[in-house]
C-alpha cells in the first residue's frame, strides 16, 4: 500500500497505522506522541497529540476526513493522502492539545527529576506558547505512596495510561489503575503500597512526563548531569533482557534504565533487579556511552564534545571582603543611631 | 389532537401490569413478526419507516440494523440505552415506568430482527425503581412465554437482562455503555471499529435508544409506510419531548414530527404557554448539550420560515441561527433566566461527566467551567469571552466521543446569541453578584448599559 504523509511517499504493509508510517519516513513530518506506545498494546488515541488530517481517504474513497484523526490509532489505506506538519489544522490542534496538557501540569521542571527527558517538555518546546492563558489555580492531588521503588506524583500525570497498559501487560495482575473520571481522574492503587512486581519499573520508562519517577534516584542528579552508558548483564529473570543504559556520576551508578530509542520508547523491558538493585559497577559489562540524539540536553555532558576545564575568576581574598567594605563595616566613624538625629 | 404511538395507552388503569397490557392488544406485534415475517423483512419495514434514533444523534434505525455483522457468524447482541443522562431529558423514565412492557416487546421484535438471542437494557442506576418496573415486566413476560427458548414455538431464542449503570453520564455513549455492560470502567472506545462489527464480548452490537426500540411494536403492526406517513420529511413518526422550565404545563408530551415549535409552547394540549407573563428569551430544544435559541430564532428560522419540531427545521441554519432536535429535552427561558448562569451550570456538567480519557475533554470542560463560574460570579475579564470562545473551539471535534462536542456547543452558541449578556457581568460585577440578578431587573432593562457607545 501506498501513503503519503506531508507530500512524501512510503510504501507500507496492510494495518500499518498512520503514525508508524510517518516514523518510517521520520523526520519533520512525525507527529508527536504521548501516550502511544509501539511496545505496549492498546496505547494510544488518548492524548490527542498525535492527530493530523486526512486530506485523501483512500485511492477506492478519496473523500477526506472530516475531523482530525488520531494518527496512532488510524490504519492507513490505499492511497491514503494525509497532513501532518503542513497542515493549519494540525498545528492548530497540536497547540491547542498542548496548552490543555499545560494548564493543570505543574511548573516545578526545576525540581522534577523527569526534566531533560521529558516528552512533554519537547512538546510544549515544539508547540507551546510561552504566555499561560489559565488564571485558576491548578488541580492537585494529595501525595501518594503507590510503593517503595517508585514514586508517584500526580500532580504531573497527564493521564496516558501506558503504565496502566505496562501492569497489564507485563506484570501477573494489575494493582494500579485510573480512579475517579474527568480533570480528577487519577493513577491510584487500590490497596496503599502495593506496586512491587518484578517488572512494575518499566512504568517509570514509559511515564511521558515526571509522574512516574525512580525512587533511588529521586533528587540524585539532573539527567544531563549524568553520562549514560550502554552496558549489559546476564540476569537472572528469563523475561528480562539485561540490557540496560547506566546513568553515571563518576563512579557511581546513580540511575539504571531500559535502553530508549529515539521517540523514547525502550527498545526492551528491564526488570526491576537491574534497575533498582544493581547499582555496583561490578554488576554490569559496560559497552561503552550512549548516543543520544543531537540536541538532546543530555549531551550536555558527555564526552562527544570537548570538555574545558572550569575556571572561575574570583577577586583575590574574596572571603575578607574589599578593603573599602571592611571600613564601613567596622563603623568606626559613624555615630550611633544617627539615623534618628537627622 | 396529536397522534399517539408510544403514550397511546399510558392511561389505561393497570397498563404496567402483562395482563392488562396484553387485553389492550400488546405483544401482538411478537406474534406478527415472529410467525409471519423474516428477520430482513422486519429491518426492511423498519427501514420503510423512516425511523431515526431517538437518543439525540438521529441516526436511521433501520439502516444501523442493516450494518450489523451478520456474516461473521458470532453472536449478535441488541443493547438497549437507557441510559437516560441528558439535563433536561426525561422521556425514557416515563415511558419506562408507565409502559413497561412496551419496551419489552420492542426488545424482542428488534432482537429477532437482528438475530440476537441475548439483549440487554442498560439503565442508570438512579432510575432504580424503573429497574425494579422492568424486572418484574420481564418476569411476567417469560412467565408468559415471550422470553425464553423457543418463544410462541418458532425456535427463537431470547434472553432480555437489565443491567444498571453506575451513575455516568458518559455510559450513555454507546461504547462507553458497552464498556460498562463488560464490566469495565465507562471510557469510551475508540472507532473503528464500531459496535456493529465489534461490540459488546468483540460481538456485533446494536445500541438504540428505549423510544427508537418502543416505536418498532407499532411499525410491525401497523406498516413501516404508515409510520412514514406520520411527521414531516426525513423526520417520520413521533416524538416524546420533555418539556421543562418557565411554561404553564412541564411534562412528557408526544407529538407528531412536523408540529411548529408555536403550537407545542403555547397550545393547551401541550405546554401551555408560559408560566407568567414574563416574556420568553431563550430555548433549548433538545437536551443541554444542544445550543441554545435566542427568543427571534425560535419561532422563526433565519429566513423566515415558521420553526418546526422536526430534525430538519430545528438544525436550520445551521450552528449559526439553528440548532438541533437532540433527545427532545425542551428548556424554555424566561427574562429571569440568566443565561450566563445556564451555561456554567451546563458546563458544571460536563465537567463532572467528562471520563477523563482524552486531553481535550479532560482539560477543556474544567476550564471552561471555572472561567464561566468567575464571570458569573463578577470576576470577569474583558479578554475571557474570546477566551472562552478560543477553548470550546479547540475542544470541538478533537476528542474520542461526542461529549466534547456537546460541551462545547451550549459555550459557543450562549456567546453566539448573548455575548452583550456576557459583556454585562463582566462590566457591572457588582450588579451579577445577585444570584437572581434578572428577576428584579431583566436584561432587557439593563441592556442599554452595554451597547457600544457611538459619539
Amino acid at each position: 500500500m501506498k501513503v503519503t504523509i506531508d507530500g512524501q511517499e512510503i510504501e507500507v504493509a496492510p494495518g500499518t497505522t498512520i503514525l508508524q508510517a510517518a516514523r518510517m519516513i521520520g523526520g519533520e513530518s512525525v507527529p508527536p506522541a504521548m501516550c502511544y506506545y509501539s511496545k505496549l498494546e492498546k496505547t494510544g488515541g488518548k492524548c490527542r497529540c498525535c492527530l493530523v488530517e486526512v486530506t485523501k481517504g483512500s485511492d477506492a474513497d478519496p473523500r477526506p476526513m472530516p475531523k482530525l484523526v488520531a494518527s496512532c490509532v488510524t490504519g492507513c489505506m490505499d492511497g491514503m493522502e494525509v497532513a501532518s506538519k503542513s497542515s493549519e489544522r494540525v498545528t492548530e490542534a497540536r497547540k491547542a492539545v498542548t496548552e490543555f496538557l499545560l494548564i493543570n501540569h505543574p511548573l516545578d521542571c526545576p525540581v522534577c527529576d523527569q526534566a531533560g527527558e521529558c516528552d512533554l517538555q519537547n512538546l510544549s518546546f515544539e508547540h507551546g506558547k510561552a504566555q499561560s492563558r489559565f488564571i485558576e489555580d491548578k488541580r492537585t492531588f494529595e501525595p501518594e505512596n503507590i510503593g517503595d521503588k517508585i514514586q508517584l506524583h500526580m500532580n504531573r500525570c497527564i493521564l496516558c495510561q501506558r503504565c496502566v497498559q505496562v501492569a497489564e501487560q507485563l506484570t501477573d495482575y494489575r494493582v494500579h489503575g485510573v480512579l475517579n473520571r474527568g480533570d480528577h481522574a487519577q493513577i491510584s492503587t487500590y490497596v496503599a503500597a502495593a506496586i512491587d512486581n518484578d517488572f512494575s519499573g518499566n512504568m517509570i520508562d514509559v511515564c511521558p512526563v515526571g509522574a512516574l519517577t525512580d525512587k533511588t534516584f529521586r533528587f540524585k542528579s539532573r539527567v544531563w548531569f549524568n553520562k549514560p552508558f550502554n552496558a549489559h548483564r546476564n540476569c537472572e529473570n528469563p523475561e528480562c533482557c539485561g540490557k540496560a543504559t547506566l546513568w553515571m556520576f563518576g563512579n557511581e551508578i546513580q540511575r539504571v534504565t531500559a535502553r530508549k530509542d529515539i521517540y523514547h520508547e525502550v527498545e526492551d523491558f528491564i526488570c526491576n533487579t537491574c534497575r533498582f538493585d544493581k547499582k555496583e559497577v561490578t554488576d554490569w559489562v559496560i559497552e561503552g556511552p550512549r548516543k543520544f540524539e543531537k540536541d538532546s540536553v543530555i549531551n550536555q555532558n558527555n564526552y562527544t564534545r570537548p570538555m574545558e576545564k572550569v575556571i572561575m575568576n574570583t577577586e583575590k581574598g574574596i572571603l575578607e571582603g574589599r578593603e573599602q567594605d571592611r571600613k564601613k563595616i567596622s563603623m568606626a566613624q559613624i555615630p550611633f543611631n544617627n539615623q534618628k538625629k537627622q | 389532537m396529536g397522534r399517539k404511538i408510544l403514550l397511546d395507552k399510558i392511561n389505561v388503569p393497570g397498563i404496567k401490569t402483562y395482563e392488562v397490557y396484553r387485553r389492550e392488544g400488546g405483544y401482538s406485534s411478537v406474534e406478527k413478526a415472529l410467525k409471519s415475517l423474516s428477520p430482513d423483512e422486519v429491518v426492511e419495514e423498519v427501514k420503510t419507516s423512516g425511523l431515526r434514533g431517538r437518543g439525540g444523534a438521529g441516526f436511521p434505525v433501520g439502516m444501523k440494523w442493516s450494518f450489523i455483522d451478520k456474516k461473521s457468524g458470532n453472536p449478535r447482541h441488541l443493547v438497549c440505552n437507557a441510559d437516560e443522562s441528558e439535563p433536561g431529558t426525561f422521556k425514557d423514565r416515563y415511558l419506562m415506568e408507565y409502559i413497561p412492557h412496551l419496551l419489552i416487546e420492542g426488545m424482542i421484535v428488534s432482537s429477532y430482527a437482528l438475530g440476537a438471542n441475548l439483549s440487554y437494557i442498560y439503565i442508570r442506576g438512579e432510575y432504580m425503581w424503573v429497574y425494579k418496573t422492568l424486572e418484574r415486566a420481564i418476569a411476567e413476560a417469560k412467565a408468559a412465554g415471550w422470553l425464553g427458548k423457543n418463544i410462541l414455538g418458532t425456535g427463537y431464542d431470547l434472553e432480555v437482562h437489565v443491567q444498571i449503570g453506575g451513575g455516568a453520564y458518559i455510559c450513555g455513549e454507546e461504547t462507553a455503555l458497552i464498556e460498562s455492560l463488560e464490566g469495565k470502567r465507562g471510557n469510551p472506545r475508540l472507532k473503528p471499529p464500531f459496535p456493529a462489527v465489534k461490540g459488546l464480548w468483540q460481538n456485533p452490537t446494536v445500541v438504540n435508544n428505549v423510544e427508537s426500540i418502543s416505536a418498532v411494536p407499532w411499525i410491525i403492526n401497523n406498516s413501516g409506510a404508515d409510520y412514514a406517513a406520520i411527521g414531516k420529511e426525513r423526520s417520520t413518526g413521533t416524538k416524546l419531548i420533555s418539556a421543562s422550565g418557565n411554561i404553564k404545563k412541564p411534562g412528557v408530551y408526544e407529538i407528531e414530527l412536523g408540529l411548529s415549535v408555536y403550537e407545542f409552547m403555547n397550545s393547551d394540549e401541550y405546554c401551555g404557554g408560559m408560566e407568567t407573563d414574563r416574556p420568553l428569551k431563550a430555548l433549548v430544544p433538545g437536551g443541554s448539550s444542544v445550543p441554545i435559541l435566542p427568543a427571534h430564532l425560535i419561532y422563526k428560522t433565519a429566513n423566515g420560515d415558521d420553526r418546526l419540531m422536526t430534525y430538519e427545521s430545528l438544525s436550520d441554519g445551521g450552528f449559526a441561527t439553528g440548532s438541533m432536535l437532540g433527545s427532545g429535552g425542551f428548556i424554555v427561558y424566561d427574562d429571569r433566566a440568566c443565561i450566563v448562569r445556564n451555561t456554567w451550570n451546563f458546563s458544571r456538567f460536563y465537567h463532572h461527566e467528562s471520563c477523563g480519557q482524552c486531553t481535550p475533554c479532560r482539560e477543556g470542560t474544567g476550564w471552561l467551567e471555572k472561567v464561566l463560574w468567575r464571570i458569573e460570579n463578577g470576576e470577569g475579564r474583558e479578554e475571557d469571552i474570546e477566551l472562552l470562545w478560543s477553548i470550546q473551539s479547540k475542544i470541538e471535534g478533537n476528542t474520542i466521543c461526542p461529549l466534547g462536542d456537546a460541551a462545547s456547543w451550549p459555550v459557543a452558541a450562549a456567546i453566539r446569541h448573548f455575548r452583550d449578556e456576557f459583556e454585562y457581568h463582566i462590566r457591572f460585577p457588582e450588579k451579577v453578584k445577585n444570584r437572581n440578578h434578572f428577576v428584579t431587573e431583566p436584561f432587557e432593562k439593563v441592556k442599554h448599559l452595554v451597547v457600544k457607545q457611538e459619539i
